[in-house]
């Protein structure tokens, strides 16, 4: 399991060297990759009827994050749809992008995607999850914006990014908080802990954050709008990870955390009202479209809000129903996708309008594409119609009077998008297309053609479907055994009435299409004021915010720096001291001191008063000099010798770097008013009185006995060494001053970068 | 480097050939001791840095980079992967990263030496803290010769 998961991303980084091995045909050379993880998964199929096969693997133990993967009927039918389409995906790009240079990149995140969406379904532990989900929003990101010297791409691109990383923020926080509550972070654990979960104080806020990110990944009502904008992508990837896969991850999120958190007032009325509103107005922008592409994507919308609603009803036949939605769903979105790429292709039209007539030059594709657009209406015999006869039913028996309407209306406007992509392009008059349209060649063809067939086939024989692949999945949803029960023929019912009916209207919509755009022509300035509106805005927000706080914090002056710094760090220190105030006591105790460490302190602050009075910069020098080698004296009488040697040295050779910095200083100038000088006078007390205080209770509270009596005792027996300074910071703490070290190196390649910066500046 | 104005010193000069060898072998006498008495890579490190500031003073930078034979910079990158490959021989032997492993060895004359990944990891910290001071020193000194 884990090499078929991370082979994945091994595949992927040798894509570009066996894409050039290969050439020209390299798309099906590179398809056997997810076909032979499509016969694994397959292979699984009859284990998974007996519950969930667990496999781990330790990743970071000490924090208890496995790499362990879960397979049971829900993410085995995600695997095998991801793997399955994947095969044809990967061998249509092969053509599609042929002549694009960057064909071995495409290959290379294509794959990386396929990993990824891969290990999101079948992971059981939540970080491995998060990590996967975040590794597809950032593949995605990158496959939308492939054509990257185009803008629009690029703010496509950004725009899903941003709305799914956002989601995916909550999302984390979501289920670190569901793994706090559940006492564990796998989810197969969780998933019994439902009754636990759901009477928890945490379960809104939970499962808001939760709905957050997957609402945000499965393009849901206000967050829709990133779908349609995200077809910038080159077409194979529309077909797979906009359709078919990636944004069906939200919702597969859902599915699967369905027993830890569903069957709720709450979840019912969320999860069926965003999605009842999104299927409405997803298939509602679809009909109003003319781009093919985002037609579909609208209606992959409508389907997504449809998928939401039916998990958020919950009901063993809704469940049933979701997953028969989404297998139909997958085949002939999957398949229409790849046939609007064909159009494109073949004839160099992108849009409805452009289109007509096409079954005498490309009769498969247009045989294939009525196939396909049949299952989307949702027609006998296909499998669409055995899906859409269960969302009937579903509805029917246990959703609100409203959301019914929705959906009666929204699956007649499906009808006529369907005959929008399955009749118009195809027959009637010839339109002018900009290439002379000829039929693809199988590369193409081959998704279309056999995802189009499934779903024919899938509706034939619906039972054999349900036993075999679908009663898995719904009774991991359900979280307790499910038989589906599909069937071709339910006998004449109200859901059979209302299939007709949707029929009916929709084809009327279809042939009155002028008349409902002319009349529709209102909602576009409603669009107009829409989410996307709200997205534009606060993405503008964002960047004045960061600019003002950039100019604000950044300003080029080290003073301010300090300044901020240094008052920061006292509002910080006196907030936790003011709040533990009743608790702190300074033990003063003046008793033994001896006179020369009063002359020693007095010497110290007469040097430091000197410093900040000096009217020289050498006087000042000398002055810090003298605080620093009195501090070093200190050091030396309360027996500390290494800090004592170490104070010595840093101040020689700080001297010695001021003395080459002095000469290319200008003149010592008072510049600064006296009010200025006040200001600073005032922080800087302020900030050694913080220090002071700090260090006096600091020393007066003991929590705890002082680490110092472990490492005396430690220090020869465990370090082999007598000087505990030495032996704590390469043995006992060795990792911190590890980092110190990285930071002085750091520190000096920044210096070096500064100093020869200015110094080629002045050379030119 | 000289300074502006500065006659060149025949007494700085002197004193400064005479010093440089007893400067970095007592801060390699501190680095190697540092394990029991006062001392230790750090200090070590900025003792050689500042017998290399003292050459520096009475020559110029090229004869002080000469001294070095390693750029700055390359003194940095050694340190830091000494001081990570010292703690990376412990995960050779199953325990975690930076462990300390010590073994003896009998050097006729000296008796018995004890040497470990900690000195390993120190000899790091002393290149870092030498490459530090240096590359600060050397790149300040040469922007005021340019």
């Amino acid at each position: 399991m884990l090499y078929a998961l991370l082979g994945g991303f091994g595949v992927a980084a040798l894509a570009p060297w066996l894409h050039q091995l290969f050439g020209r045909h390299s798309g099906w050379a590179l398809a056997v990759w997810p076909a032979t993880l499509f016969i694994y998964f397959a292979s699984m199929l009859s284990g998974v009827n007996d519950g969930p096969v667990l496999i781990r693997h330790d990743w970071i133990p000490s924090l208890g994050i496995q790499l362990s993967f879960m397979v049971d009927g829900l993410s085995l039918l995600f695997a095998l749809l991801i793997s399955g389409i994947g095969v044809f995906i990967v061998a249509y790009a092969g053509r599609y992008l042929e002549q694009h240079q960057d064909l071995g990149r495409f290959y290379a995140i294509l794959l990386a995607f396929m990993a990824s969406m891969l290990g999101l379904v079948l992971s059981d532990n939540l970080i491995s999850l998060f990590v996967f989900w975040e590794l597809t929003s950032i593949t995605s990101y990158l496959l939308i914006g492939f054509n990257h010297e185009d803008a629009a791409a690029r703010r496509s691109a950004l725009q899903g990014l941003f709305v799914t990383v956002g989601g995916g923020l909550a999302l984390m926080t979501g289920l670190i908080m569901l793994a706090m509550v559940g006492g564990s972070y796998e989810l197969s654990a969780l998933l019994s802990q439902g009754d636990v979960i759901r009477e928890h104080a945490w379960y809104a806020p939970i499962l808001a954050l939760i709905l957050l990110g997957a609402f945000t990944k499965s393009a849901q009502f206000p967050f829709h709008f990133w779908l349609p904008n995200a077809m910038a992508a080159p077409t194979p990837v529309s077909a797979y990870l906009h359709s078919a896969t990636m944004v069906k991850a939200g919702i597969y999120l859902l599915a699967r955390l369905n027993p830890a958190l569903g069957g709720t007032q709450l979840w019912l009325t969320v999860l069926g009202g965003v999605g009842a509103i999104t299927l409405f107005i997803g298939i509602w922008l679809a009909l109003r479209s003319t781009g093919i592409k985002k037609v579909l994507a609208y209606s992959t919308v409508m389907a997504l809000g449809t998928l939401t609603m039916l998990i958020g009803l919950g009901t063993d036949i809704a469940l049933s129903a979701a997953m028969a939605f989404l297998l139909a769903h997958s085949l002939y979105k999957g398949a229409l996708f790849m046939i609007a790429g064909i159009i494109d292709h073949g004839t160099g039209s992108k849009d409805l309008r452009d289109t007509g007539g096409l079954f005498r030059a490309m009769p498969i594709t247009a045989v294939t594409a009525s196939v396909a657009a049949l299952s989307l209406a949702g027609v006998l015999p296909m499998f669409g119609f055995v899906a859409k006869e269960l969302l009937f039913e579903s509805v029917l028996s246990s959703a609100a009077f409203w959301i019914t309407m929705l959906v009666i209306a929204g699956t007649a406007m499906t009808v006529a998008v369907a005959a929008l992509i399955g009749i118009l392009p195809w027959y009637g008059k010839n339109a002018a297309t900009k290439k002379t349209p000829h039929e693809a060649p199988p590369a193409l063809l081959a998704g279309p053609i056999v995802l189009a067939t499934l779903g024919l086939l899938f509706g034939l024989f619906a039972p054999l479907v349900d036993e075999r692949l679908l009663g898995a999945a719904v009774s991991a949803v359900a979280g307790s055994s499910v038989t589906p029960n599909l069937a071709l023929w339910h006998g004449i019912n109200v859901a059979l009435g209302l299939s007709a009916l949707t029929l009916a209207l929709g084809l009327c919509l279809y042939f009155w299409r002028d008349k409902f755009r002319h009349y529709t022509r209102f909602t576009d300035t409603l669009a107009k004021a829409g989410p996307e509106r709200g997205y534009d805005a606060s993405i503008s927000w964002l960047v004045k915010i960061s600019a003002w706080q950039t100019r604000f914090f950044q300003s080029g002056y080290l003073r301010y720096y300090l300044l901020i710094i240094l008052l920061t760090f006292m509002a910080l220190v006196w907030t936790v001291m003011l709040i533990h105030w009743p608790a702190l006591s300074m033990g003063i105790n003046l008793q033994g001191i001896q006179l020369h460490e009063y002359a020693l302190v007095f010497v110290l602050v007469a040097a430091a008063l000197a410093a900040a009075r000096s009217e020289s910069r050498l006087g000042a020098v000398a002055s810090l000099g003298a605080v620093g080698f009195t501090v070093a004296l200190l050091y030396v009488m309360f027996s500390a010798p290494d800090l004592g040697i170490t104070q010595v040295l840093v101040e020689t050779l700080t001297v010695i770097l001021l003395v080459l910095v002095l000469f290319r200083l200008p003149g010592f100038l008072r510049l600064t008013s006296t009010a200025l000088r006040l200001r600073d006078a005032m922080v800087a007390s302020a900030v050694g009185i913080t220090m002071t205080c700090l260090l006096l209770f600091a020393a007066d509270a003991r929590l705890y006995d002082s680490i110092s009596h472990w490492h005396v005792a430690q220090s020869v027996p465990g370090g082999y060494g007598r000087n505990i300074v030495n032996v704590i910071l390469v043995d006992f703490r060795a990792l911190d001053t590890l980092g110190e070290i990285f930071v002085l190196a750091l520190a000096a390649t920044g210096v070096l970068a500064m100093i020869r910066l200015r110094a080629e500046d002045k050379s030119r | 480097m000289n300074m502006p104005n500065q006659p060149d010193s025949l007494i700085l000069r002197v004193t400064g050939h005479f010093l440089l060898p007893l400067l970095i072998m007592f801060s390699l006498f501190l680095l190697l001791r540092g394990h029991n008495e006062p001392g230790g890579g750090f200090i070590g490190g900025l003792v050689a840095s500042a017998a290399i500031a003292l050459h520096l003073f009475f020559t110029d930078v090229q004869s002080a980079r000469r001294l070095i034979w390693l750029d700055p910079r390359d003194l940095l990158g050694w340190g830091l992967t000494i001081a990570i490959a010292s703690g990376v021989i412990a995960m050779f032997s199953g325990l975690p990263f930076l462990s300390a492993l010590w073994t003896e060895l009998s050097v006729p004359m000296f008796g018995m030496l004890k040497i470990g990944t900690p000195l390993m990891f120190d000899i790091g910290v002393y290149l870092v803290v030498i490459g530090t001071v240096l590359n600060i020193l050397l790149s300040l000194a040469e922007a005021e010769d340019a």
